[in-house]
């Protein structure tokens, strides 16, 4: 066959590779609107898997800023490929419409799959309340980011912008991730109690003195004295509360140029456009393969296509071990709610019984189930999800554990399968998306505009030396001394960083 | 397509710079954060070990008293589930790392490319006076005979279509072109000869008694590189081995880095062997060539250095594009050749001595005799 010939055929059937696509697509949509789901208009790529793994590693935005750290995550990809040990099979961003990538070299079986699968995730991305505020233009936005980098780099050379992005990058996560939900992420804050004019206390007129006491307590009288004091120091504070977004801080006062705040608030904007993502990672995922499972079995399989789904999709929710596998856990809670609302196994009554056998066969057919989901992918994020839907039945059915690591045998072992500590230890790192929470304290430490961070520690000490390098970078934005407030092995400490040296001060001596 | 050509493009750019930074060739501050993962592999029924260079920023993280998780699966508690590997702990995990099968995958050209820019060395200039003539062939035209393969599609095709219009069997609702077989145009070519570059390498050692082990660990470590770098430049390049003590010999490259001999010096029988392998291989119109050689500095005597110094004016530089003459230090040898060398020739351009104190000197050894271009 001569080459022009050849070039005609492989069209040919790039053609219909797409018209087959086209027409998956429209059914599967079709069995997803059956289904109750509402997935934005949702465009599907073919890509090669070179153009799959650059796509991937700019976090599914080609046009995003030039960083080498994307080329870090290619790199990996790469080789990940190459060596044959891993493939992205979906990739999904939220925007609307929904923009997904296929793999041109899947087989079909596998891109029915993926594309049920995304609009599993189109539909939670539209319905999710924690992805109510996002950037549905997101992908004009990262190119508008990316523009504006680059016209940065020209400006200012390739250096200096790096180093700073660099160090916007190393705050990345100093953000609110309580407030991604809100539509005004920084609200005006209200203050419903009225300023007291003086420091006076208002007092209770006792009608005979020695009354007075009992009218007046003491204890009470001192606590409303407190509460004024506090007032007025709070007025004095900058800023008057604690504030754990960080970067919008940092934006707003730090001494910059205005390329700089601009990456910093690149940085912010596209941490906060993340953020909901994260946050809802074993939902979302878990939602996405109930559907694309249920799709493809109840609807769209050909008999031929049975054994690489079933391949393909045991492979999605493999588990290793020590790891939770966020697709597998999160599909089986998915199931686990809708059953238990179909066989009405919740309400006071139930939790009350202990009767595992009773408990076990408890089936009052309700039914409730496929609203029940539904109503909970609109509401809830991961944390809450857990808090509410891990059961100790679940646990047990699905062998959870936690581990430990010991020192003693360098080795990682199972260290408990009590349900309650399986829950705390899950919940624990899915607050504040698993990083430490760090606070502003203060903005004017020690009257010298230099910054106090605190960070609230809950039981696990920070990594010092990567923090104080963090320190470092957030100097280099502040321009100020950057102080943080921490406790290394239950003593307070206070980590300074000056622009020259570190001071490490132990808080427990000065008894402040 | 375009648009995928510039995606590429995109990311290359930025994985460049990524591989800048990890060499160490740029954003220096940036070092301390570099740690060396790796990703487990399977290359038939070995395991390998593919390097995965990591950099991560810092940031406000949990550390080490925070090493717990949820898992799923059977077992009691107190069952290992997993060595401590720190494979996810970033930096400073302080466990020793797991013994895997290495596998450095760094290719030959990568090397020279790392020395080159390393060392910033300049791309070497051959000759002009070069050199050897290679065919080639070269699509430049259209024939009308040719065979099938080769048949350009589009022409033919204009062909065919200027005849049918001509002939009036054209029509624009159903245009079907057949091509007859004198519409049929082909691809024909030339055969042109192209220069290529050609070096040869002629290592020489002094093996006599007092160059030992670690003289010619060091020895063999420059020549290494030096081969490599010498590799990247030349499409064609020969290496040639010669040792000597108080005569001189030609070897193969095993016996070259193993023999030890003792006996006497006298290097004139190394040079004198060099010209002759020159003269007889390696016409200098045709060939860059290169001639290192290594000794500690010991000559038996000053009526073998004037001879030695006769043949370096006379037979060598006037065939070779530059005489290398490494001195590495030992404990015996006084050193005294390279004297003699650079007083006899000051700044002779074709002439770069250098002294090898020990191994760290290496790298700045390559640099004198390949930083000049030459």
């Amino acid at each position: 066959m001569s080459e022009a010939a050849k070039r005609r055929e492989t069209q040919r059937k790039a053609l219909s590779q797409a018209d087959q696509l086209r027409r998956a697509q429209d059914e599967i949509l079709k069995h997803a609107h059956d289904y109750g789901l509402q997935p934005f208009r949702t465009v599907f790529e073919l890509v090669s898997h070179d153009e799959m793994n650059e796509i991937a590693s700019y976090g599914g935005f080609p046009t995003r800023y030039p960083h080498w750290r994307f080329g870090m995550e290619y790199e990996e990809l790469q080789k990940g490929y190459s060596w044959g040990l891993q493939k992205i099979y979906e990739l999904v961003i939220n925007n609307d419409p929904c923009y997904a990538y296929l793999m041109k070299s899947n087989m079909m079986v596998d891109q029915k799959m993926v594309i049920a699968h995304v609009y599993g995730h189109s539909d939670f991305f539209r319905n999710n309340m924690w992805f109510s505020q996002t950037n549905r233009r997101m992908i004009d936005e990262i190119a508008n980011h990316g523009t504006r980098l680059r016209r940065y780099v020209e400006r200012h050379g390739q250096e200096p912008v790096e180093a700073f992005l660099d160090a916007a990058l190393s705050l990345e996560s100093l953000i609110d991730y309580h407030s991604v939900y809100s539509p005004h992420r920084r609200r005006a804050r209200y203050e419903f109690v009225e300023e007291p004019e003086t420091s006076e206390i208002r007092k209770l007129k006792a009608s005979k003195g020695y009354m007075d006491r009992f009218i007046n307590p003491p204890a009470f009288m001192d606590a409303q004295r407190k509460k004024i004091e506090d007032q007025l120091q709070k007025k004095k504070r900058f800023p008057e509360e604690a504030t754990k977004d960080i970067l919008e801080f940092l934006i707003e006062y730090a001494p910059l140029d205005t390329w700089q705040r601009d990456i910093l608030s690149i940085v912010r904007e596209e941490a906060y456009y993340f953020a909901p993502q994260a946050l809802t990672k074993i939902m979302n995922e878990g939602w996405a393969t109930y559907w694309h499972a249920k799709i493809m079995t109840e609807k769209a399989l050909k008999e031929g296509e049975v054994i690489d789904f079933a391949d393909h999709h045991s492979a999605t929710l493999g588990m290793r071990p020590g790891t939770i596998n966020p697709y597998k856990l999160g599909v089986e809670l998915w199931r686990s709610i809708e059953e238990r609302w179909n066989k009405g196994q919740f309400g006071r009554e139930y939790d009350e019984c202990d009767d595992l056998a009773t408990r076990r066969s408890w089936d009052k057919k309700l039914g409730l189930g496929r609203e029940k989901i539904f109503e909970v992918r609109r509401i809830y994020n991961d944390i809450t999800f857990i808090d509410d839907f891990l059961t100790k039945e679940f646990c047990i059915q699905h062998k959870l554990f936690v581990y430990k690591y010991n020192g003693q045998t360098n080795r990682y072992e199972i260290a408990d399968r009590d349900f309650e500590a399986i829950k705390r230890s899950l919940l624990f790192r899915l607050t504040n998306m698993g990083h430490p929470v760090i606070v502003i304290q203060d903005g004017n430490f020690r009257n010298r505009a230099e910054l106090l961070l605190r960070h609230r520690h809950e039981g696990v000490d920070l990594e010092i030396s990567e923090a104080r390098d963090t320190l470092q970078n957030m100097y280099r934005v502040w321009q100020r001394p950057v102080s943080l407030e921490t406790s290394v092995e239950d003593q307070p400490r206070l980590l300074s960083y000056d622009g020259d040296k570190f001071k490490e001060e132990d808080l427990s001596s000065a008894g402040a | 397509m375009d648009r995928t050509n510039t995606y590429i493009k995109k990311i290359e750019k930025d994985h460049a710079r990524f591989r800048e930074i990890i060499r160490g060739q740029i954003r220096k501050d940036l070092r301390k954060y570099i740690s060396n993962g790796e990703m487990i592999g399977r290359q038939g029924k070995y395991t390998v070990s593919i390097p995965l260079p990591q950099l991560r920023l810092p940031t406000f993280r949990y550390g080490a008293n925070d090493r717990s998780g949820v898992g799923q699966g059977p077992g009691d508690v107190g069952t290992p589930i997993a060595a401590g590997d720190p494979a996810q702990g970033g930096p400073g995990g302080g466990d020793a790392p797991g013994q895997h099968i290495l596998e450095v995958e760094l290719t030959v050209a990568e090397l020279a490319q790392i020395l080159g820019e390393e060392l910033a060395l300049p791309l070497i200039k051959p000759k002009d006076r070069s050199s050897i003539l290679v065919e080639h062939d070269k699509y430049t035209g259209i024939a009308r005979v040719g065979p099938e393969s080769l048949r350009h599609f589009k022409r033919t095709y204009r062909e065919a279509l200027k005849r049918a219009v001509a002939t009036g069997s054209y029509d624009p609702e159903n245009p079907v072109i057949i091509p007859f077989k004198e519409d049929k145009r082909y691809r024909s070519w030339k055969v042109r000869e192209m220069p290529q570059n050609a070096a040869v390498i002629i290592y020489m050692m002094d093996v006599s008694g007092s160059m030992g082990d670690e003289q010619k660990e060091i020895v063999r470590t420059e020549a290494f590189w030096i081969d490599t770098w010498l590799r990247s430049q030349y499409k064609k390049l020969e290496t040639r081995y010669i040792i000597h003590d108080a005569a001189a010999k030609e070897v193969d490259r095993e016996t070259f880095y193993h023999l030890k001999e003792s006996g006497g010096t006298k290097i004139s029988t190394a040079y004198q062997l060099c010209s002759e392998l020159i003269r007889k291989d390696y016409n200098p119109a045709e060939w860059n060539i290169y001639p290192f050689h290594f000794s500690d500095g010991d000559n038996w005597g000053s009526e073998d250095t004037k001879r030695c110094m006769e043949l370096l004016s006379d037979d060598l530089f006037p065939r070779v594009n530059v005489f290398c003459y490494g001195q590495v230090k030992s404990a015996y040898g006084s050193g005294q050749f390279k004297k003699d060398l650079d007083d006899r020739f000051p700044k002779h351009g074709q002439l770069l001595t250098s002294e090898i104190r020990d191994r760290e000197a290496i790298p700045d050894s390559i640099k004198e005799f390949l930083g000049t271009g030459k």
